[in-house]
């Protein structure tokens, strides 16, 4: 069963229609890109999962989204459990104006861990993850803010790792860094594939190409085509798909 | 010719940049000149730890302590007031409020910093310090709690207005991140957007104080005037600055009362001064 399932979701900014009948499903523990020029909707698509796009006035949404079975949009559903079970990365590295370990720990702490010895363990768990623990160990109390942009990304994940999510949405994690830090987070998230299922919006096409196993060509709010990356990338089938992938547009 | 226009505007911008400061500097030496010609008959450890202050008595005492506990009662009350009260209303004008109110709230208190302090000295003494009086039951209702509430609502328009501004700079990209971690408003609030916008909620409560111990009509008119040291905070005090505005007129120049008024002020500007500095620390703290 996929882990997500997204059916005839519809959403309005306003008068604006964003999202038109997008119909998706996201296999568990495998990453699926979002490709598509500016403005065609990823990113709104990729807030669905999580609902951060309530956090905007006037959204409204029809539809459903099935996370491991539950429809997310019921009335009933808790926000909290949700975000900690479908956490989100963002464009820019967002970590808190506080110490590394506070950062790691701040999602343990208002999920009401409060005993130092497991907390320690969470943050040396976390950081080790992402490659920042042999590099930090003894700087726990670094300013956050003070480290490099890639380190700064790499805490981010690390942060979220923390919470033990089961979905991890990427909202192009990689658009503020220079290549080789982009090389970098990129074999990092080949490496939580193994227990994440993993959602990437991109603007970059190679990235897309190199690191995910399904993809989504997105256009003026309709998902054109998904399907395996190879296929998507060496036979579209839509005519969309293959002018956006050649560089006719975007 | 657009070279030396230059300069020219560079060398007068500097000038006044450079006016300001030499005016401190000035203002202090003013201060300072007549302030330490009291010295001279009177000992320094007498000024700063006398407990009496009473110009026209034979020998005249001229001790700042029951001055300065005075100003230090009446601070200490309106900042335990004022800052709670300031903070509050500052997280939830920029964070909690939908937009039309908090339009409203701003504007609201910008207004209360617009009042004149002598309308909350009128209003102090007619409504406050009979309030005071009956609640609990003094002989008179002009006391040093009186002051410090009239005080502290002169504090909370400049604690909001800079705190606000310190919160709403929160970037947005916090809140998102808190909030994608399952976090609530709440958590939020106290555990990132406080802690982000620590520096600028020192620094307004530090300017907060600082209106504070300055502020001299609203004083002189509601905590009774009584250069006692007080007990507790029921009873009437004088300030420091009540006490310069209240005797400058009477004094002679050139005389030793004259002079203590002058050491009074000094004593006041050192305070404020230093207020000013760890304000400015705050803003500008840099972290490791």
């Amino acid at each position: 069963m996929s882990m997500i399932e997204v059916k005839d979701l519809n959403l309005y900014y306003g008068d604006f229609q964003a999202l038109i009948d997008v119909n998706v499903n996201i296999d568990r523990r495998k990453i699926t890109a979002l490709i598509g020029p500016s403005g065609c909707g990823k990113s709104t698509l990729l807030r669905t999962l999580n609902r951060m796009n309530d956090l905007i006035d006037g959204v409204r949404i029809t539809g459903s989204v099935i996370i491991d079975g539950e429809d997310i949009y019921r009335e009933k559903t808790d926000l909290i459990r949700l975000r900690k079970k479908v956490g989100m990365v963002f464009q820019r590295p967002n970590p808190f104006p506080l110490s590394i370990y506070d950062n790691i720990a701040y999602g343990s702490r208002i999920h009401g861990i409060r005993q130092r010895g497991e907390l320690d363990r969470i943050v040396e768990t976390a950081l080790s993850r992402v490659h920042l623990w042999e590099d930090f160990k003894d700087r726990l109390d670094r300013f956050a803010l003070n480290l490099s942009l890639e380190q700064q990304q790499r805490l981010c994940i690390a942060r979220l790792i923390a919470v033990t999510p089961e979905v991890v949405l990427m909202d192009e994690p990689c658009s503020a860094l220079d290549p080789v830090a982009t090389a970098n987070i990129e074999e990092l998230m080949y490496e939580l594939k193994k227990d994440y299922t993993i959602v990437i919006v991109t603007h970059n096409m190679q990235q897309a190409a190199r690191v995910s196993d399904r993809t989504g060509f997105m256009l003026l709010g309709r998902l054109i085509e998904y399907g395996d990356t190879g296929s998507v990338f060496t036979s579209p089938r839509d005519k969309k798909t293959e002018e956006y992938i050649t560089g006719r547009y975007g | 010719m657009r070279k030396f226009r230059e300069s020219l505007i560079e060398k007068f911008i500097l000038l006044n940049g450079l006016a300001s400061i030499l005016f401190v500097i000035l203002i202090f030496f003013f201060l300072a000149k007549d302030g330490v010609a009291l010295f001279k008959t009177v000992r320094l450890s007498d000024f700063l730890f006398g407990i009496f202050w009473d110009p026209l008595a034979e020998p005249p005492q001229f001790g700042i302590v029951p001055l300065f506990l005075g100003s230090l009662m009446v601070t200490f009350g309106a900042t335990a007031i004022s800052v709670p009260l300031g903070i509050a209303c500052a997280i939830f004008i920029g964070e909690i409020a939908p937009r039309w109110m908090r339009e409203f709230l701003k504007a609201g208190v910008e207004l209360l910093a617009a009042i004149p302090s002598i309308v909350i000295g009128f209003i102090g003494m007619t409504m406050m310090a009979p309030f005071v009086k009956k609640m609990f039951s003094l002989p008179t209702g002009l006391t040093a709690l009186s002051g410090a509430i009239a005080l502290a609502f002169m504090a909370i328009p400049t604690i909001v207005s800079i705190m606000e501004d310190a919160i709403s700079a929160v970037p947005r990209s916090y809140r998102e991140g808190s909030f994608a971690l399952g976090a609530t408003h709440w958590q939020t609030i106290y555990r990132v957007i406080i802690p982000a916008a620590s520096s600028g909620i020192v620094a307004s409560v530090m300017l907060g104080i600082g209106r504070v111990i300055g502020e001299t009509m609203a004083v002189m008119m509601i905590t009774g005037n009584a250069a006692v040291i007080p007990r507790t905070i029921l009873e009437p005090v004088r300030t420091m600055t009540a006490t310069i505005a209240a005797e400058m007129g009477e004094t002679v120049r050139g005389s030793d009362h004259y002079f203590a008024l002058f050491a009074v002020g000094m004593v006041l500007f050192l305070i404020t001064f230093a207020i000013n500095l760890i304000a400015d620390a705050a803003l500008h703290r840099e972290r490791k």
